[in-house]
C-alpha cells in the first residue's frame, strides 16, 4: 500500500516576503545567514503574490530519474528525496530535470542542495512570523490506519465524492474486528454496509435496525455479549435523520441508561438517501426536496427551510454522557483523537460522536470539494469542534479565533444559492448566537 | 517458446522509465527486461566518473535486484537481442532462443562510432560506453604518460581531464573547428580550451587523423597536415551510433534512418514495437524533422511515453519534441546548455561576459520566445528554462532583466506561470 508523507505547506496569502524562513534555512544548513544559500526560496513579489521554490518531494520525481549516479532516491519511509553526497558527481543534471527550481547549485559548496525537511523538524516553519509555513503531519494517521485491516467491502454504491466512505473505512479500521455494527436506514446501508445478494458489506457482524430502535437494539446486543462474557465494541453509524428525528427516543433512552455503546452520527443535514428530504438537522434556509424554492402558496414565497437546525450534540451533552464530541473529516487528527476517546468511553458508558459530513449530491457542490466544504464550515464557525466529558465539561478542540464570514461557507454549495440578504444575516446571527452559547458552556466548565 | 506481455530490451534510463510507467498502469502483466550487459542497470553518463575514480564501480547502479523482484520484472542480464521478427511478434536472442511478446520496447542505446581511419584495426584503443570500458580505462589512465584523445565531445573531454589530472601529457584531436561542438558555442569552447591548455593539455582542433599504426609505446598517429603523434593510450571518442543491427538481421520492416524512426508516442513503423532513448530518432522540438537527441533527460522522457503507450495508459501525452540539454563540469567550472544553439532566421542573441569572474551567458530569442540559453560559471535552473522553451513563453517584456539574472527572473516567471 502507498504511504502518506508529512509535508511543508505554504499559504501565500499570509506571506509578506520577509525572508526569515530563508535565513533560518541558511543558518541551519550552511551556518551562514546568506539567503541565497537557503534551500527554501521565496520568489515573486508583493504585487504578483509570493511563491516558493522548495522541493515538493514529488511522488514521481524527475530529478531522481535523470540522475546518472543513483545519488538521489525517494525514501519510502519519509517520502523525502534524499541526496547522497558520496555518490553525487556534481553533474547538475538534476537541476535540468526539476521544473520547480527546487534543487540548485549551492555556490558555497559546489554541490547541489535541496530541502530534506531537516529530518522531520524543518527550521523554516517555526521561523515564519506569519504562520505562512506549516508542517503537516497528518500522514502519520493514514499510514497507521492504512496498515490495519479494511473491514468494509471494496466496492460501494455511494455517490461520487461521498464523505461517508472515508468515515466508514477509517472508523471500522480503528474499532477493529471485535465489533458489532448497527446501521439503520440511511446512506450507510444504502451504499453497502448491509450488503447485496446475501452477503454483508462488512467483515464484521452488521445489522439493519429500524430508524426508531437502533440504540435500543444495539444496547440489547451489547448486554447479551457481556452476559456471555465477550468483550465487543457496540457501534452504531447512523444518519442525522435516524438520530435526531424518529430515532431520538431510543437514542435518548440509551444515553440516559448510560449503555456501553458508541453512537456515531453522520450528519449530512437531511434524508439524503431517500431523495434529500429535510430533517431536524437541516439548517435554516437550505433547499431540500421538501423545503423547496419557488412561488410558494398564500402569498408566502418558498425560500428553503424556515426553521433552524436542532443542535443534537448539545442535547446529548445534557444527557451527561461519558463522552460527547463533534468532528469533521477536514480535521482528521482531531477526528481520530476523538474516535480514540469515544471507543475508550464506550467501555464504561455511552459515547456519542457527531461528525459533520457534507453531501455532494444533496448540498449541490462539485464532487471534488467535499473536504473543502467541510473545512469552510469550521473556518466560519458554522460548525464548531468541541468535546465534552463529565469531568472536564465542554472544551473547544479547534477554536477558530478569526472566523471567515459565513457567506464563504454558504457560497460553496448550491443549496444556499437562493438566499436573500435577510436570510444570510439570519444565518450569520445564528452562528454568532451558537458560538456564544457554546462559549458559555465552556466558561461554565472552567469555573 | 517463452511468452511475455511486455518485453523491454535495454536497461538504462529509457528502459527503466518505461518499466516504471508500465507498472504504474499495469501492475500484473508479465514484464521481461533483457540487457546484454552483465551488470545491474547503470547510466553511460556516470562512466567518466568511474574512470576518474570519483564514483565507485560498485556504487553506480540505478536499481537493485529487489526493484525487479518487487515490480515483478524478469531481469535477464547478459542476454543480447540478435534479430527482431516483428511479423510474428518474436525476439530472437543471441543463443538462438526466442521470446514471444505482445508489446516490445527497443531501448538498446548506442555504441561508440569508430571512424574508418586506415590502420585503426592494427592498433589497440579504448572506448567509453560500458562499465567494463570504464574499468579498463580507469586502470590504463594510471599507467599513461602520453595520451591522445580522438574527439572533443563530452566523453572525450571528461576523459582528457582525467588523464591530465593523472599526470599524462594529453593531446586532444578534434575534426571540428572548436571543442564541444554542438554542445557549447565558440566563446564557451574557448573558455574550456583555455582551462585545458592552462592545465597542460594540447588541443588540435580542425585536425583529422589520416593514419594509425602500431609503435613502440602503443600507437602512432599521422594527421592530415603531416604532424605525427605517439600515444601509450588512445581513446576514440568520436561519437556514437545507435545499436540496431538486430533490425537488419531478419530483414525487419521497422523503419530506420540514423536511428529507429518513432512517432510522437514512440511507436515504430511496425505494430506492437516502440523505441526510446539513444537508439530512437524522434521529432525535434525546434524542427518537425526527426533528429537524434541522445541525451539522458530525453531518454527518460521518451521511455516514460513509450511505457505509457505500451500499457495503454489514458494519461499519455504526446512527445513535445527533443530539446538539447547538457551540463558539463571542467576543472572546477561548470557549463549548462538548454535549448537550441542554432540561429534561426530573425533570432536575437543577447550575451554578457565578465572576464574577471569568467562568467558567460548567452540567450537566443525569436519573437520574444526563448530558444536557448547557455552559461559558463553562471548557474540557472535548467528545468525552469526548459519549461520556458517548451511553453513558448513570451519574454519580450522581461528580456533584459532575464539575461541580467536568469536565476531570479526564471523563478519569478515560474511562480506566476506553473505553480
Amino acid at each position: 500500500m502507498g504511504r502518506s508523507y508529512n509535508t511543508i505547506a505554504f499559504d501565500a496569502a499570509k506571506c509578506d516576503g520577509c525572508g526569515d524562513c530563508m535565513t533560518a534555512c541558511a543558518t541551519a544548513k550552511t551556518g551562514s545567514e546568506d539567503q541565497t544559500r537557503s534551500r527554501i526560496q521565496i520568489v515573486g513579489s508583493a504585487d504578483d503574490g509570493f511563491e516558493l521554490a522548495l522541493c515538493r518531494q514529488c511522488g514521481d520525481p524527475k530529478c531522481v530519474t535523470v540522475c546518472p549516479a543513483a545519488a538521489l532516491t525517494k525514501s519510502t519511509e519519509s517520502g523525502v528525496i534524499e541526496w547522497d553526497a558520496a555518490k553525487c558527481v556534481d553533474c547538475l543534471l538534476c537541476t535540468i530535470g526539476c521544473a520547480y527550481a527546487s534543487i540548485a547549485l549551492d555556490a558555497g559548496t559546489g554541490h547541489v542542495a535541496k530541502c530534506d525537511t531537516c529530518d522531520g523538524a524543518p527550521a523554516c516553519v517555526p521561523a515564519c512570523p506569519h504562520d505562512a509555513l506549516t508542517y503537516i503531519t497528518t500522514a502519520r494517521i493514514y499510514n497507521e490506519v492504512g496498515d490495519w485491516e479494511d473491514l468494509f467491502a471494496p466496492g460501494l454504491a455511494g455517490c461520487q465524492g461521498c464523505n461517508t466512505e472515508l468515515l466508514m473505512r477509517h472508523t471500522l479500521r480503528r474499532v477493529g474486528p471485535d465489533t458489532v455494527l448497527a446501521t439503520p436506514p440511511g446512506c450507510v446501508p444504502g451504499m453497502g454496509s448491509v450488503g447485496f445478494n446475501g452477503t454483508t458489506g462488512t467483515k464484521i457482524p452488521v445489522f439493519h435496525p429500524l430508524l426508531t430502535n437502533t440504540a435500543a437494539m444495539l444496547a440489547g446486543i451489547k448486554r447479551q455479549y457481556k452476559r456471555v462474557g465477550r468483550e465487543v465494541n457496540a457501534l452504531a453509524i447512523a444518519g442525522d435523520g435516524g438520530a435526531s428525528d424518529v430515532g431520538f427516543q431510543s437514542l435518548s433512552g440509551a444515553a440516559e441508561r448510560n449503555e456501553q455503546i458508541l453512537f456515531m452520527v453522520v450528519d449530512n443535514e437531511g434524508y439524503m438517501n431517500t431523495g434529500m428530504q429535510r430533517s431536524s438537522c437541516t439548517p435554516y434556509g437550505a433547499w431540500t426536496s421538501t423545503t423547496p424554492i419557488g412561488k410558494g402558496s398564500d402569498g408566502m414565497p418558498a425560500q428553503g427551510k424556515t426553521q433552524d437546525a436542532k443542535n443534537l450534540p448539545l442535547i446529548m451533552v445534557n444527557h451527561r454522557c461519558e463522552y460527547v464530541a463533534t468532528a469533521s473529516t477536514a480535521y482528521m487528527e482531531d477526528l481520530y483523537d476523538k474516535l480514540d476517546k469515544a471507543i475508550e468511553a464506550s467501555k464504561v458508558g455511552f459515547a456519542y460522536l457527531h461528525v459533520y459530513s457534507p453531501c455532494t449530491t444533496g448540498w449541490r457542490f462539485p464532487t471534488d470539494q467535499n473536504i473543502e466544504v467541510a473545512r469552510k464550515a469550521v473556518e466560519t464557525n458554522f460548525v464548531m469542534l468541541w468535546e465534552y466529558t463529565p469531568g472536564a465539561g465542554l472544551q473547544f478542540t479547534r477554536p477558530v479565533d478569526d472566523p471567515l464570514p459565513v457567506t464563504e461557507y454558504l457560497k460553496a454549495m448550491g443549496r444556499f444559492r437562493h438566499l436573500s440578504p435577510d436570510q444570510i444575516s439570519h444565518i450569520q446571527g445564528k452562528v454568532v448566537e451558537n458560538l456564544a452559547f457554546v462559549k458559555q458552556m465552556v466558561h461554565q466548565a472552567r469555573a | 517458446m517463452e511468452h511475455t506481455k511486455y518485453l523491454v530490451v535495454g536497461s538504462s534510463h529509457a528502459a527503466l522509465e518505461a518499466v516504471t510507467a508500465i507498472r504504474m498502469h499495469d501492475a500484473e502483466g508479465s514484464l521481461t527486461l533483457l540487457t546484454r550487459d552483465p551488470y545491474l542497470p547503470y547510466s553511460p553518463t556516470v562512466l567518466p566518473y568511474v574512470v576518474s575514480g570519483r564514483s565507485a564501480a560498485t556504487g553506480i547502479f540505478l536499481r537493485d535486484e529487489k526493484f525487479f523482484v518487487d515490480n515483478r520484472v524478469q531481469l535477464k542480464r547478459g542476454t543480447e537481442l540478435k534479430a527482431l521478427h516483428a511479423e510474428r511478434n518474436s525476439a530472437e536472442l543471441a543463443d538462438g532462443s526466442e521470446i514471444a511478446y505482445e508489446k516490445l520496447l527497443l531501448a538498446t542505446g548506442a555504441a561508440p562510432a569508430i571512424p574508418p581511419i586506415p590502420g585503426i584495426d592494427q592498433v589497440s584503443y579504448h572506448v567509453l560506453r560500458t562499465l567494463d570500458d570504464a574499468k579498463k580505462l580507469h586502470a590504463a589512465i594510471k599507467q599513461s604518460k602520453q595520451a591522445v584523445v580522438l574527439g572533443a565531445g563530452l566523453v572525450g573531454m571528461h576523459a582528457a581531464e582525467n588523464l591530465v589530472k593523472a599526470g599524462a601529457n594529453v593531446t586532444i584531436v578534434e575534426m571540428a573547428k572548436q571543442l564541444t561542438d554542438g554542445y557549447f558555442d565558440q566563446v564557451a569552447a574557448q573558455m574550456i580550451e583555455k582551462a585545458f591548455t592552462d592545465n597542460g593539455a594540447r588541443i588540435l582542433t580542425g585536425s583529422r587523423v589520416v593514419k594509425l599504426a602500431p609503435s613502440a609505446i602503443g600507437s602512432a598517429l599521422t594527421l592530415e597536415n603531416g604532424t605525427t603523434l605517439e600515444a601509450d593510450l588512445l581513446l576514440v571518442a568520436t561519437g556514437i551510433k545507435p545499436n540496431m543491427d538486430y533490425l537488419d538481421q531478419a530483414g525487419s520492416a521497422v523503419e530506420h534512418d540514423q536511428g529507429i524512426l518513432v512517432s510522437d508516442t514512440m511507436q515504430t513503423s511496425v505494430a506492437n514495437v516502440w523505441a526510446a532513448g539513444d537508439c530512437a530518432q524522434a521529432k525535434g522540438f525546434f524542427t518537425e524533422a526527426k533528429v537524434m537527441n541522445a541525451i539522458l533527460p530525453d531518454a527518460t522522457e521518451q521511455g516514460r511515453i513509450a511505457g505509457m503507450a505500451m500499457a495503454g495508459d489514458p494519461g499519455l501525452k504526446h512527445y513535445p519534441g527533443g530539446v538539447p540539454l547538457n551540463t558539463y563540469h571542467f576543472f572546477g567550472r561548470h557549463a549548462i546548455s538548454v535549448g537550441s544553439s542554432k540561429l534561426a532566421d530573425g533570432a536575437e542573441v543577447l550575451t554578457r561576459f565578465d572576464d574577471a569572474s569568467g562568467r558567460y551567458l548567452k540567450a537566443i530569442f525569436k519573437d520574444g520566445r526563448l530558444l536557448g540559453i547557455f552559461g559558463v560559471n553562471e548557474f540557472f535552473d535548467g528545468g525552469v528554462m526548459c519549461q520556458l522553451i517548451l511553453r513558448r513563453v513570451d519574454l519580450s517584456a522581461v528580456k533584459e532583466r532575464f539575461v541580467a539574472n536568469p536565476l531570479a527572473v526564471g523563478r519569478e516567471l515560474m511562480s506566476q506561470l506553473w505553480r
